[in-house]
This record gives C-alpha cells, structure tokens and sequence, in this order.
C-alpha cells in the first residue's frame, strides 16, 4: 500500500460559488410544480372522471353526477390544498428562521395542540356538530394557545421580548398540557374522539369550499406579514446583537414574525388537521434553491408547500383505491425517509 | 465627545455588573477597554452600542440620548460588533457584507446604487475584493473576522464599537485585524472603541487604554500613563516588568506570575 499523502486541497477558490438558479427561474419552475400538482388533484380521484368530463364541469356545469364531484368535491379539496401548502410552507420557514434551528416546526408554538382542545371541547362542551363550527373553534383554540405561549415566552425572555429558546419551551410546556386535556376528554367523549383521530390525522378531504373561504382571510393576512417580515428576519440570521447594531427593532420583529407564524399556521392546522410536518420539511427543500435570503426562502416553501400538499393528496387518492389515504398520512410516510436523508448529511446544518 | 457614559447602572436581571460609570470617548481616538475576565468591559461596550438598556445612567451619543433616538438613525451613526457573530451557513461574503446596508433601507427600497458602491468599498477597504461570492464558512479565520468588519464598515458610520474583534484569531490574524483598524483610524478618520484581552497589542494599537476591574474604571489614559507595574497589580493581580516595546516604543508588559 502506498504511503503517499496527497495533500488536501481547499475548495476551488477565486471560482463564483454562486451556483444558485436565478429567482425568475425557480420561480416559474414552483408555480409549473403548483399547477400540475393542482391540475392532477382535480382530475384524478376515487372516481374515474374523463378529462372532458372535468373540462365541463369547470367551464359549464350542467348538474351531472361529474359535474357535482368535481366542483363541490375536488375543486375545494384543492383550493383548500393550495392554501393550506402555502400558509404551512411559509410558516415553517418563519419559524425556523426565527428560532435559528433548523428542526423547528410551526406546530412548536402550540397552535396544534390548541387547535385540537378547542375543537374537542366545543364538541364536547357545546355540542358543535358541524365542520364549519369546529373550524372556527380550532382556529380560536390555535390562536388563543399561541398568544398564551407568546406571553410565557415573553415573561421568560425579559426586556428584548421572548428569546426563541424561552419560546420553545413554552410551547412545549403548553402544548403537553393541552394535549393531556384533550386526551383526557376524547377518552370520556365518544363522538368527540371520532372527529379527532380523523382531525389528528390531517386530511383536506371532504371540506367544502366555504372551509377554504373560512381560512382565506387568515392565510392571506398571515402572508402580507410573513413578507413584511422578510427582511428582518435576515438581519435577526445574524444573531440578536447584530440585528440591533443593524438598527432592527428586534422584539417588533420577533411579534410580527410570531404573528404571521399563527395565523398562517393555526389557520391550515384547524382546517386540514395535524400537518404541522409539512411545515418542518419543506424549508429543507426550499433552501438550496434559495439560499439563507429569507426574501427568496418565504416564497419558494410557500410554493413547494403547496405542490407538496396537493401531490401527497393526489398520491393518497390513488394508493389505496376504492379507498384513500389520509394526505397526513402520505406525508409522514413520504416525510420520513427524507428526514432520515436530512439527518444523514454530512455536517448538521447552522441557521 | 462623540461617545458618553454618565453614570451608568448595568447589569443582566438582578445582578449589577457595573454601577455608577462615566467613560468619554473622544471623535477621532482608538479607545481599548482593558480588564479582567468579567469585569463588565464587553458588558459596557454593549450598553454604548445601545445593546443593553443601562438600569440607571444613561448614555449620550453626540450629545443626544442613545435611548431615545430612533435605533435606525443611531445604527447610521455608530457600528456596533459584537462578540464572536455567527452567520447562518452559505451566506456569502457579499451577502454578509450587504446587510450591513440595513438601516440605510426601507421596506419599498430594499437595494440602490448607494448600497453596492457602501458594499464595494467597505470588501476593498478590508482587502476582500475578489472574494465576495465565497461562503463564509470557507474563509479563514482571519478573513472571516474582516467580513465581519467589512458588514459593519458597509454600515457607513464614522464610530465603531468592537467587541474582541481577535478572538479566537491566531497571533498573525490578530495584528492583520489590528492593522485595519488602525488604517481606518488613521485613513478615515474613524472613531474606534474595542475591548481586547492582549495586553501588549492593545498597548501598541490603541490612543487611549481604560482599564476595569469589578464594574469600575480604574485608570484612563494613553497605554504609557496607563500600563504600569502598580497598575498591573492592582487591575489583573498580576505581577510584571512593563519594559519598552523594542518595534513601537509602547509599553510590553513581561507577567512574571500572579500574585496571592
């Protein structure tokens, strides 16, 4: 065997690194991902729809049997697809940007524990019987929850507003709590148990438009703030003390961002259910296209999370036929080995 | 005087750190804060950079209260390093150096002609022209800590604040950074405040030492006024020769051991 040492050499130096694709490009490449992702969610399904049939159900629906489950059943299972993918993609990209840590998800400020209380006990508590009033106690449960982690983080991070550590584990603390409530009541509640497990595994099945109409509000609210928030958000990558030499207000920052994490993210959770994994993932997959420019990262997840969402839905209707799988379900199982990818990389990744 | 602490209560929660301080820094002076291990001299500097809210006191900058001007227009004014930054991985030397930009943009006017020449000069002032497209986790030690500087001198401002600016830097890296900041001294007519732990380079690189110990100044003046053996004693319970630098003619400071 040779004991030559070759020496090691650095990385090509001099060379522009800069291998990125240009945003123009990437752009159009996630919104062609979207709308085939879209375009396959209303044209594939349980039920063999012909193309010309789902063509005509769009354009002119003259009260078919096809008409009817394309307009009433897919095309709000996608619009509620495409919002939920938008608002979960950029809240997990807020929320790792604002936490530094790359494992954070939005479900970390306790919108879904929050969101799955308040459904269970208005089905409990008030005898709700219907999805659109759960939907609205679940975004009230998701709010409400965030806001009390918020103000603990707050009391636990002192003047400069509540540090992303202080935040963690205050939503934690409170999310183990509440699901420990929420535990307690569905063992007691039979009805209410129903309506959890399939809350729990997350699906945008069977919603109707008026849920996609519900969240709109909250979705669109949560992304002026998200984009708003972009640029401190780069500055506060740096580090806190470098965000206030840079003249950052960072406990505003730290709201804002905070904010539109809840809206964005308790609007999909209580809706769609428990797909707060979605949010963890996509950031990792937005980030090489992007890089550490939050102005690019909060766009492009807010576009994979959508095409993500609706093509782990499409992949649902299709694996299990005459049934379907949860797209909860799908994205776990999907979301799963890509973790296991992630965490495989050489060196761990620093935000 | 650009820079003032008058009467300054610092302290992280219930635990005061310095109490009761008053430190001027004049326009055009490289001031180094000296001192042992926790005796408040990164604590202080964070409090002029406005990082910290003194307790009691307060601090001027140009006359003004730094707490009540808006922090934007303070950070067009005063650049403040702090202590060993971290950048999040894959941000490049250019990107770095670019959101030194920040208070000079809006929400609607995000980049100008302004910030790239800001951002050309400030990489070909710190010797990093050419290297503005590398990550900055491929850089070396030293060259990382002068893009670091580079970000603050995009700021723009005229006084700058830096925190053991050649920490974990070794001996060579240490000069190159003193040596810019002596350039930006004396070519810019900058004003420079930085805490260093060596004694010997603060000594040859500085206009004016403040030594601390315990929250309080206990000398201030120019390295020969200030390095002296007593002084040594007294601030480090070190005991030392302090003989003639054989290069610049400073004070070089020889530990003969500590003192019990």
């Amino acid at each position: 065997m040779s004991t030559a040492v070759t020496p090691v050499r650095p990385p090509a130096s001099g060379r522009p690194r800069s291998a990125r694709p240009r945003p123009s490009l990437v752009l159009a490449g996630l919104l062609g991902a979207v709308a085939v992702a879209a375009v396959l969610s209303v044209m594939v399904g349980a039920r063999p729809v012909p193309p010309a049939d789902v063509w005509h159900a769009l354009t002119g629906p003259t009260g078919t049997e096809n008409d009817i489950v394309v307009s009433s059943l897919r095309v709000p299972r996608t619009a509620l697809g495409l919002l939920a993918g938008v608002a979960l993609g950029v809240a997990g990209a807020l929320m790792q940007g604002h936490t530094r840590n790359p494992l954070a998800d939005p479900g970390l400020l306790g919108v879904t524990q929050g969101a799955a209380f308040a459904m269970v006990a208005a089905i409990m508590v008030f005898g709700v019987t219907s999805l659109y009033g759960y939907i609205w106690f679940g975004l009230a449960g998701a709010l409400v929850a965030s806001v009390g982690v918020f103000a603990l983080g707050m009391a636990g991070g002192g003047r400069g507003g509540p540090t992303p550590v202080t935040l963690a584990l205050a939503g934690t603390a409170v999310s183990a709590f509440l699901y420990a409530l929420t535990s307690a009541m569905v063992l007691m509640d039979e009805q209410a148990m129903d309506v959890f497990r399939f809350w729990q595994a997350g699906s945008i099945a069977g919603r109707g438009a008026d849920v996609a109409w519900q969240v709109l509000p909250f979705v669109a609210a949560g992304l002026v703030l998200a984009l708003v928030n972009a640029p401190g958000l780069n500055t506060l990558a740096l580090g806190e003390d470098v965000a206030r030499a840079l003249g950052q207000n960072v406990a505003l920052t730290r709201t804002v961002g905070v904010a539109a994490i809840t809206l964005l993210s308790g609007a999909a959770v209580a809706a769609c259910g428990a797909l707060a994994f979605l949010g963890l993932m996509v950031p990792h997959l937005a980030r090489p296209l992007s890089g550490p420019d939050h102005r690019l990262l909060l766009p492009y997840s807010g576009l994979i999370g959508a095409a993500a969402l609706l093509g782990a839905d499409v992949v649902g209707r299709v694996v299990a036929r005459p049934g379907e799988l949860e797209v909860g379900v799908v994205l776990a199982l999907l979301g799963a080995p890509f973790f296991v990818a992630l965490v495989r990389r050489r060196k761990p990744l620093r935000l | 005087m650009r820079l003032q602490a008058v009467g300054v209560r610092l302290g992280y929660g219930d635990r005061v750190i310095v109490d009761g301080l008053d430190l001027g820094i004049e326009a055009g002076t490289v001031t180094t804060i000296i001192g042992p291990n926790g005796c408040g001299k990164s604590t202080l500097l964070r409090a002029l950079g406005r990082l910290l809210k003194p307790s009691g006191g307060e601090v001027l900058l140009d006359g003004k209260r730094i707490d009540r001007m808006p922090t934007k227009e303070v950070a067009r004014i005063l650049g403040v390093l702090p202590q060993a930054p971290t950048a999040p991985e894959g941000l490049t030397v250019a990107d770095l150096v670019a959101r030194g930009r920040h208070p000079h943009q809006t929400w609607y006017r995000q980049w100008s002609s302004g910030d790239e020449a800001a951002v050309g000069e400030a990489l070909a002032m710190t010797g990093l022209d050419g290297l503005g497209e590398r990550p900055l986790d491929e850089l070396s030690g030293g060259q990382r800590q002068r893009a670091w500087i580079s970000m603050a001198l995009a700021q723009g401002t005229d006084l700058l604040l830096l925190d053991e600016p050649t920490t974990f830097l070794d001996l060579a890296h240490q000069v190159e950074v003193l040596e810019l900041v002596r350039r930006l001294h004396g070519e810019h007519g900058r004003t420079v405040v930085m805490v260093l732990h060596d004694l010997n380079l603060a000594a040859r690189y500085a206009d004016r030492l403040v030594a601390m110990r315990a929250g309080r100044v206990i000398a201030a003046g120019t390295p020969h006024e200030v390095l002296t053996e007593p002084l040594l004693a007294e601030v480090f319970d070190l005991e030392a020769k302090v003989i003639e630098d054989p290069v610049a003619g400073t004070p070089l400071v020889v530990p003969v051991g500590v003192r019990h």
